[in-house]
């Protein structure tokens, strides 16, 4: 099982070297040139050869490939091109913030999707059932921005309960803070329950048709405790998996979300700094946003592994 | 006379829906009574109803399934008038239920001894720790190894007739007045299906509990039933005295359940080694993961026009080496000849010509077969991949393999779902000879069937042996069939070929080696008192095995 894992780790580690050198190469191709978007109007053919040699530009793309790469991995997230200032300070908070969003999110999500899940597995068929899958449905195949739009018409404007802006900042008690994020927390459980709670209400029922089911259902245990005994533990596989591409997407698919509420966090940084050409901003949040990304996914698979007995106890 | 009536059905209905969304009657107005302490062997064809009868006892309907007439009268109250929480309430504690298939049966992420003290705990008939204590008494009554610390193990690490065996724990720790056992040494080798007969007998017998034993075996049901009771089509046919059952059975249908255990089909006289055999295994050793070898220096010739059947128990290597035969697994070591051609290992290698001379028939015609296809289109695809044969030609040659396998033109354009378990295996036969093969590999073609559909698809090979010159490398653990058909035969143990010979060396005693005479041993007779003889004789016969055929 170790070499198991060993090799999911290592597996990990080279999805994150390739999806670097993308990163590096897909900014490098980007059109337009760093050095006449810093000057703007006083671009001159002198001024910007003289900002090219100054940022390193002129050097061949490896050698700064490299460069950048062990950088990263010691912590130093090279320099922002449009204000002069490091990277790592300014992506700190910013990280922090998304991560809390994303966790108050999946707080919400998580548990309420599997629980819907499971309770429209136990009532298959039934009008409640239907009803679950229906408005799932319906929230998973509308844009992400056009429900934050709808909840700020709705809530914020007409009914006033929730501020329609989540600029949070340090001097926000915690309340405020949750009281600001609810939006963009609420949308983003919206656009991520559906994909899991029908996953799980599909692995539940797929597994209620094993002759164990059938068994216990002859021992005379109650069928809620089938369901949550028997069958839950044999799908906590794939609702793992699901799950966590969900988080994975939470963190990583926040990025409009945080535009539309004007929230401060990762996402909205990498989108302005992609409109200022800020291409060391961008690497550094590409890679990050990559790492998250691998990395939850890492975890999806570990925490299968470790949830089959089979692994964990061998013969 | 009443009182002593422990279930008592009457006019039982049982109804499910159809493909075609009407309802059809799958047990018809059937009674059964059952004593305290009898059993009672219910036997029949699959889709005779006996498992839904069994369950239908706990008044429990398979999805798809209701009950929809008669009374289910267990111990003086009809289950039927009951709430489902007092049904509930008796499920695994008055009465409890032995499946066929006992590692799917276990929750695999459960360790055992959650799973056999759950009715207790959940019913409130014990504590845990009491209930963990029966437990470990029951596994030592049924002689698992190391009874205190086994239950903490989860299913995968246990064999599965240990498995089988704390199944009938997980049964007895209520004490049920009534046990379901509902083939539970179908799924076994005959060499543990003693052990586990034996000791469900006991069972039974000790704590006076009454039974009602499902089987579509005769021999096995004849061991431990009091009664038997013969189902067809939900309805029954004929309930009697076991002995009576056996030996004068009134009913013709019970008469032919009975002869097709019995009857001879190969009347072929044995004329020697072959001397230029369709197939030789030469020296084959083979590993699937390189470390472990499942076949060690495997020699096997079959001869032209010849039955040859390989028989052992699950895990002797029978199956690989159909596997190896026909390409899917490269040899580690040895080589295959057909016609005294050396085939290349590996299937990707071999030409078309080479694929056509050995076809294959598995042992579950439900899965071999693409449910999406007619069976004009599986037997037809055959024909025109070897032949190129296309258009009316291919459907003329179709045709022709329709009437070969006796079956109807109408089946043409039927879908597998449609088709009986026999007339899938028929289509799969007929899919195998599409090619002209020389050899056909059978991988235990007639398991999966009942008895007497069994009987003519074997009859129905020897026919076509007989016509096309065919081999047929027959593997089995059915020691019964092999004694009708096999020219010769091949025992393997562990990945070794322990002895071969012609079928009759083999099975005349006495046996060279002991561990043919053992697996011969162990091959149910239809007579009452076979388990018990074979209990007297095992001595060390029986010792060798205990626990060293559990992986």
């Amino acid at each position: 099982m170790l070499t198991l894992i060993g090799r999911r780790l290592a597996l990990g580690i080279l999805t994150l070297l390739v999806v670097s050198v993308i990163i590096f190469a897909g900014t490098e191709i980007l059109p337009g040139d760093v050095a006449t978007a810093i000057l703007g109007q006083s671009a001159t053919p002198e001024n910007t050869a003289a900002i090219r040699e100054q940022l390193g530009l002129n050097r061949p793309p490896y050698e700064r490939y490299f460069e950048w790469l062990v950088g990263f991995v010691q912590g130093d997230l090279g320099t922002s091109l449009g204000n002069r200032r490091p990277i790592a300070p300014q992506v700190g908070f910013r990280f922090e913030n998304t991560m809390l969003l994303a966790a108050m999110a999946a707080c919400i999500a998580v548990p309420l999707s599997i629980g819907l899940g499971l309770i429209s597995a136990i009532k298959q068929g039934t009008i409640f059932d239907r009803a679950i899958s229906v408005t799932s449905l319906m929230a998973i195949s509308v844009p992400e921005f056009f429900i934050g739009y709808l909840l700020i018409m709705f809530i914020s404007v007409k009914l006033g309960w929730l501020p329609s802006l989540s600029n949070v900042n340090d001097r926000m008690d915690f309340g405020e803070r949750i009281t600001v994020m609810a939006l963009p927390a609420i949308t983003l459980t919206l656009v991520t329950l559906a994909h899991m709670m029908r996953m799980t209400r599909a692995a539940v029922i797929s597994v209620m048709n094993s002759p164990y089911i059938e068994m216990a259902e002859l021992k005379g245990v109650r069928y809620w405790r089938i369901v949550i005994q028997h069958a839950l533990p044999n799908v906590l596989s794939p609702i793992i998996t699901v799950v966590v591409l969900n988080l994975a997407y939470l963190v990583v698919g926040v990025v409009v979300v945080e535009v539309v509420f004007t929230y401060p966090g990762m996402g909205q940084f990498m989108v302005d700094s992609v409109s200022k050409r800020d291409v060391p901003v961008v690497q550094a949040t590409g890679l990050i946003f990559a790492m998250t990304y691998v990395l939850l996914n890492m975890m999806a698979d570990i925490s299968s592994i470790l949830a089959n007995p089979r692994l964990r106890h061998p013969k | 006379m009443s009182e002593s009536l422990l279930l008592d059905m009457q006019a039982l209905r049982i109804e499910a829906r159809g493909p075609d969304g009407e309802p059809f009657r799958i047990v018809d107005d059937v009674d059964l009574q059952l004593k305290r302490g009898e059993v009672l062997g219910l036997i029949g064809e699959s889709g005779a109803g006996k498992s839904t009868i069994g369950l239908a006892s706990m008044n429990y309907a398979r999805t798809g399934c209701a009950i929809t007439g008669g009374k289910i009268i267990f111990d003086g109250t009809d289950l039927r008038t009951l709430s489902e929480d007092d049904v509930r309430a008796m499920r695994g504690v008055k009465a409890a239920y032995i499946a066929q298939s006992a590692a799917a049966s276990f929750n695999p992420v459960k360790r055992l001894n959650d799973q056999v003290t759950e009715a207790a705990v959940r019913h409130n008939v014990m504590g845990r720790g009491d209930a963990v204590k029966r437990a470990q008494e029951l596994y030592g009554k049924l002689d698992l190894p190391d009874p205190d610390n086994i239950g903490r193990r989860y299913p995968h690490q246990v064999s599965g007739g240990q498995l089988q065996r704390v199944m009938s724990a997980m049964a007895m720790t209520c004490g049920p007045d009534l046990l379901v056992l509902d083939e539970p040494t179908t799924a076994l080798d005959v060499t543990t299906q003693i052990e586990v007969l034996a000791t469900v007998r006991d069972l039974i017998r000790t704590n006076n509990t009454a039974a009602l034993y499902i089987t579509h075996d005769l021999a096995v049901v004849a061991q431990i039933a009091d009664r038997i009771m013969v189902l067809q089509y939900g309805k029954l046919v004929e309930v009697g005295e076991t002995n009576q059952i056996l030996h004068d059975p009134q009913d013709p249908y019970t008469k032919e359940l009975i002869s097709a255990r019995t009857e001879e089909i190969n009347t072929k006289v044995f004329t020697g080694m072959p001397e230029n055999p369709v197939l030789s295994i030469k020296n084959v050793t083979a590993s699937y993961d390189g470390k472990v070898d499942v076949l060690k220096s495997i020699d096997v010739d079959i001869g032209r026009g010849e039955t040859v059947a390989i028989v052992g128990e699950s895990g002797s290597g029978k199956s690989t080496l159909a596997r190896v035969v026909t390409g899917l697994l490269p040899p580690r070591e040895g080589h295959v000849d057909f016609d005294g051609e050396t085939y290349s290992p590996a299937l990707k290698q071999r030409t078309k010509e080479q694929l056509r001379k050995a076809q294959m028939i598995y042992q579950m015609p439900d899965v071999a077969m693409n449910p999406r296809q007619r069976v004009s289109e599986i037997i037809g695809r055959p024909l025109t991949f070897y032949f190129g044969l296309t258009g009316r030609e291919r459907d003329d040659a179709m045709m022709k393999l329709l009437e070969e396998i006796d079956m109807a033109p109408e089946f043409a354009d039927r879908y597998p779902g449609q088709l009986s378990g026999g007339q899938k295996q028929r289509v799969c036969i007929a899919r195998a000879l599409a090619a002209d093969p020389e050899l056909i590999i059978c991988d235990e073609v007639t398991s999966a069937l009942d008895q007497v559909v069994a009987a003519g698809i074997l009859k129905l090979l020897d026919r076509l042996q007989k016509e096309k010159d065919l081999a047929y490398m027959f593997i089995t653990h059915d020691l019964g069939i092999v004694r009708n058909i096999a020219d010769r035969t091949v025992v393997m143990y562990q990945g070794n070929v322990v002895e071969q010979g012609t079928t009759e060396q083999i099975f005349t005693p006495p046996q060279k080696e002991a561990y043919t005479q053992k697996l011969i041993a162990s091959t149910p007779e239809m007579r009452t008192d076979w388990l018990d003889e074979v209990l007297r004789e095992r001595g060390d016969l029986f010792e060798i095995d205990a626990e060293k055929h559990v992986d």
